[in-house]
C-alpha cells in the first residue's frame, strides 16, 4: 500500500508540471499525506545518512543552499526541498521525488511546521537561526512560537545535535538545558550598529524577563547580550565569524573560527544576515561530518537562491532581487540597497496573500526612510501598492520621486523607463510578489523558472 | 503656534501592530496644515504628569508585555482619568481598548486592572479573532466606512456609558457575536482595528486631531487634504473582506 500510494502521488507532480500548473512541488506531498499521514516518516526511513532540519524566520532557504554546497563538495548525495515549499507537505514531496541514491536530506522548514516535520523525519541535526516578528496573522506572537519550539526540543532524542545562534537570546536559551549544542555567532565588532532597529523583538531576558543589555548590536534583537538581573548571557560560540568585511551588494569576505580550524570564504551574497547564514551553514556542515577543508570554497561558490540576492540583467540594467516578508528581513535589504554607489532605483512590491502574511501592518515597522533621501526613483507595486504608497508618503518620501504601479510588469517597466543603461535596480518583493515578478522575468526570457533552480 | 501635545504610552512594549504608523499620520496631517505635534514617550516606571497632553495614544503588545504594562498603568490611572475628564483625546488600539476599560481577565482567570476611562470589560476567549475587518463607523454624528485588520483573543463587552465605534460589515469586531466594533465615550476611542488604523482611515485621524486641537486651544477646522491614496488603499482592503485565512 505504501508503494502504491507513493506512485500515485508522484504521478500527480508530473501531471501538474505538464499542465503548466507551476512547479508541482507540493501537490504530491498533499496527495500522499492524505493517503499515508506518516508518509514523511516512512520516506525518511530510507535515508542512510538521515536528515538535517533548518528553521528560522529569515535565512532558511539560503542556509540550506549553503549546507548543500558543503555536502556536494564532500561527495554526499542529498535531497532538499529547494523549490521553497517548506511545510510538511513540501518536505514530504521532496523526500518522495528524491533521486534513488540520495542518502541525506537537507530540509528548510517553516517555523510553525517544524514540530510536525521533526516529529516525522527525526533529524539528527536541527539548525535554529533566528526568530523575528513575522506574519502575526499566521504565526501569532513570537513568544508562542518560542514556547512551541521549547516543547519540541524537550521531547527530542538526547542524541539530536542542535546548532543554535548564540546572538539571538530566545534561540540561544533553547539550548541552555541541553548537552550536544553547537553555538554559532558573529564576533566582529565592526559589524556592530549604533542603535537597535525600530522593530527589535526579544530584548527582554528569556529567563527572568528583565531588559537585556547589549555590548554589540547586530540585526534586530541579535547581538552580544546579557542580563544583569539574573546573570544569563550570550554563550560563547564555538563557530564564530571573527571577521566580516562587506563588499557592498557584491558580498563579503569572512573568516570563521571553528574547533577544527579556520574557514575563510569570499561570499557572493550581500549583507550581515548572510554572514550569519554562512556561519550557521559551516557549523551545520561540520556537525554532519563535512571536512572543514572543503568549506571555504563551498561557501564562496554558493550563489543566491531565487529571489534572495539574485542578480538578473534586463535591458542592460542589473536587477537585484531581495525577498523580504517581515521588518527584520526588509531592514537588511534596505541596508544592502543603500550600499550601492551611483543612481539608486528601488522597486518595492507588497502582496498580502497567505504566504506573504495577510496583515500588511508590518511595512510600518520597516525603516525605509533612508531610501526616501537616497533613492533616485522609487516604484511601489503589488496587491497592496497603495498601502506602500501611504507608508512612503507619510514617512516623508517626496511625491515626485514615487510611482505607484500595482501590476508587477508595470512596476518593472516603470523602473526600466526611469533608469539608464548600466544602472542597478533593487527589487524588494514579498514572497508571492517575488514569484509573480520572477514569472514576468521568465516570460521576458531573462530568468529561468524557480523549479529548475538547482 | 503651540504644538499639539501627544503622549505616546509604552512605545517600547506596545508597538506590535505597527503603531508608529498611527503616530506618523497624526504628525504629518498636522504638519501639512501648519501645526506641529510634540511627542512625549512615557514608558515603564516613568512619571505621567497630571495634565499637559492633548492626545494620548496606546497600542497593542504581546501578552507578556501587556501584563507588565497593565501593572505599570496602575500608577498612571488617576492622571489618565483626569485627562479624559478634562477633554483630552484618546486613541487606544488593540491592547489599548482592553486597558482603557474596567479590566482584562486572561485565559487562566487572572485579572488585570484597566484604567477605567471607557465603559467596557474584556475577557480572553478560546480562539483568536483574526482577519480583515470592515465597519460602518460613527463619530460625532458622522458616518464613514473604516477598514483594517484585527488579531485579538480578548472579547470586549460594552457597558451603558460607551457606544460602539461602529457596526461590523465584515470580520469579528469586539467579540465576534455582538456585531459591534470598538467603543467611544466622550473623547476616548478604543478599537481593535489596526493595519495600522489611521493611514487608510484619515477620517478618524482628523476627528481625533480636531478634538486634540480644541483641547490645545486651537481652531478645530482642518483644511482638506488630498486623500486619494487612502481612498484607493481602502477600496483594495475592502475587497479582502471575508477572504479565507
Amino acid at each position: 500500500m505504501r508503494r502504491l500510494a507513493q506512485t500515485i502521488a508522484r504521478s500527480t507532480g508530473r501531471l501538474s508540471r505538464r499542465l503548466g500548473r507551476g512547479g508541482g512541488t507540493t501537490l504530491p506531498g498533499v496527495v500522499l499525506l492524505k493517503m499515508r499521514p506518516r508518509a514523511a516518516a516512512e520516506l525518511a526511513e530510507g535515508l542512510a545518512d538521515g536528515s538535517v532540519a533548518i528553521s528560522a524566520t529569515n535565512g532558511k532557504t539560503t542556509t540550506a543552499r549553503l549546507v548543500r554546497s558543503a555536502t556536494d563538495a564532500a561527495g554526499i548525495t542529498t535531497v532538499a526541498n529547494t523549490a521553497g515549499s517548506n511545510l510538511l507537505r513540501g518536505v514530504t514531496a521532496a523526500l518522495l521525488e528524491r533521486e534513488r541514491h540520495a542518502t541525506l536530506a537537507i530540509l528548510e522548514v517553516d517555523e510553525a511546521a517544524l514540530p510536525a516535520v521533526v516529529n516525522q523525519v527525526s533529524p539528527h541535526t536541527i539548525v535554529l537561526m533566528n526568530l523575528f516578528r513575522d506574519q502575526l496573522d499566521r504565526f501569532g506572537e513570537l513568544e508562542t512560537l518560542v514556547t512551541t519550539w521549547a516543547a519540541m526540543i524537550a521531547g527530542l532524542d538526547p542524541a539530536t545535535m542542535l546548532v543554535l545562534n548564540a546572538d539571538d537570546p530566545a534561540i540561544a536559551y533553547l539550548g541552555f538545558e541541553r548537552q550536544g549544542v553547537v553555538y554559532f555567532g558573529v564576533d566582529d565588532p565592526s559589524t556592530g550598529r549604533s542603535e537597535r532597529s525600530h522593530a527589535a523583538d526579544s530584548t527582554h531576558c528569556p529567563r527572568c524577563n528583565e531588559p537585556l543589555v547589549y555590548t554589540l548590536v547586530g540585526i534586530g534583537h541579535m547581538g552580544h547580550w546579557r542580563c544583569d538581573a539574573c546573570g544569563l548571557a550570550r554563550p560563547s560560540p564555538t563557530v564564530s565569524a571573527v571577521s566580516v568585511a562587506v563588499r557592498g551588494v557584491d558580498g563579503f569576505d569572512v573568516e570563521i573560527a571553528t574547533p577544527d580550524g579556520p574557514v575563510s570564504a569570499s561570499v557572493s551574497l550581500p549583507g550581515l544576515h548572510n554572514a550569519y547564514n554562512v556561519t550557521a551553514a559551516v557549523a551545520a556542515a561540520q556537525a554532519i561530518g563535512v571536512p572543514t577543508s572543503v568549506l571555504g570554497a563551498a561557501m564562496s561558490r554558493t550563489d543566491a537562491a531565487f529571489g534572495r540576492g539574485e542578480h538578473i540583467v534586463v535591458d542592460d540594467r542589473e536587477l537585484v532581487l531581495l525577498l523580504a516578508k517581515n521588518p527584520a528581513g526588509a531592514n537588511e535589504n534596505v541596508r544592502t540597497a543603500l550600499t550601492h554607489e551611483g543612481d539608486l532605483h528601488v522597486v518595492v512590491l507588497l502582496n498580502d496573500r497567505t504566504a506573504d502574511g495577510q496583515d500588511v501592518s508590518w511595512i510600518w515597522d520597516v525603516d525605509y526612510e533612508p531610501l526616501f533621501e537616497q533613492a533616485t526613483t522609487l516604484t511601489v507595486g503589488g496587491d497592496r501598492a497603495y498601502d506602500l504608497a501611504l507608508r512612503f508618503i507619510y514617512g516623508g518620501c517626496p511625491a515626485e520621486r514615487l510611482t505607484v504601479c500595482p501590476a508587477p510588469d508595470a512596476a518593472l517597466d516603470n523602473a526600466l523607463v526611469q533608469s539608464a543603461v548600466g544602472d542597478t535596480i533593487f527589487v524588494l518583493p514579498t514572497y508571492t510578489a517575488m514569484l509573480e515578478f520572477r514569472a514576468e522575468l521568465v516570460d521576458r526570457g531573462v530568468a529561468h523558472a524557480f523549479w529548475e533552480d538547482a | 503656534m503651540t504644538p499639539v501635545r501627544l503622549c505616546h504610552l509604552y512605545p517600547g512594549e506596545m508597538n506590535i501592530y505597527a503603531d508608529r504608523g498611527n503616530i506618523a499620520v497624526f504628525a504629518q496631517r498636522l504638519r501639512w496644515r501648519g501645526h506641529e505635534l510634540a511627542i512625549t514617550e512615557v514608558g515603564l516606571g516613568e512619571e505621567l504628569a497630571q495634565t499637559g497632553h492633548d492626545l494620548y495614544y496606546l497600542g497593542g503588545g504581546q501578552d507578556r508585555d501587556q501584563r507588565i504594562v497593565a501593572h505599570d498603568l496602575e500608577g498612571k490611572a488617576a492622571a489618565l482619568r483626569s485627562a479624559a475628564a478634562d477633554g483630552a483625546a484618546f486613541l487606544w488600539v488593540c491592547g489599548g481598548i482592553q486597558l482603557a476599560g474596567a479590566g482584562y481577565t486572561d485565559a487562566a482567570g487572572q485579572r488585570l486592572a484597566g484604567v477605567g476611562i471607557l465603559d467596557v470589560d474584556t475577557a480572553a476567549g478560546h480562539s483568536r479573532l483574526i482577519g480583515d475587518l470592515v465597519i460602518d463607523a460613527r463619530l460625532d454624528g458622522d458616518a464613514h466606512e473604516v477598514v483594517g485588520y484585527e488579531n485579538h483573543v480578548g472579547r470586549t463587552e460594552l457597558g451603558a456609558d460607551a457606544t460602539p465605534l461602529g457596526s461590523v460589515v465584515s470580520g469579528h469586531g469586539n467579540d465576534g457575536t455582538s456585531g459591534f466594533e470598538g467603543a467611544v465615550q466622550d473623547r476616548v476611542i478604543g478599537t481593535y482595528l489596526h493595519g495600522p488604523l489611521l493611514p487608510k482611515n484619515p477620517w478618524i485621524a482628523d476627528k481625533v486631531l480636531s478634538w486634540a486641537l480644541e483641547h490645545a486651544g486651537h481652531s478645530t477646522s482642518l483644511d482638506p487634504l488630498d486623500d486619494t491614496l487612502a481612498t484607493k488603499a481602502r477600496s483594495v482592503a475592502r475587497t479582502r473582506a471575508g477572504r479565507a485565512r
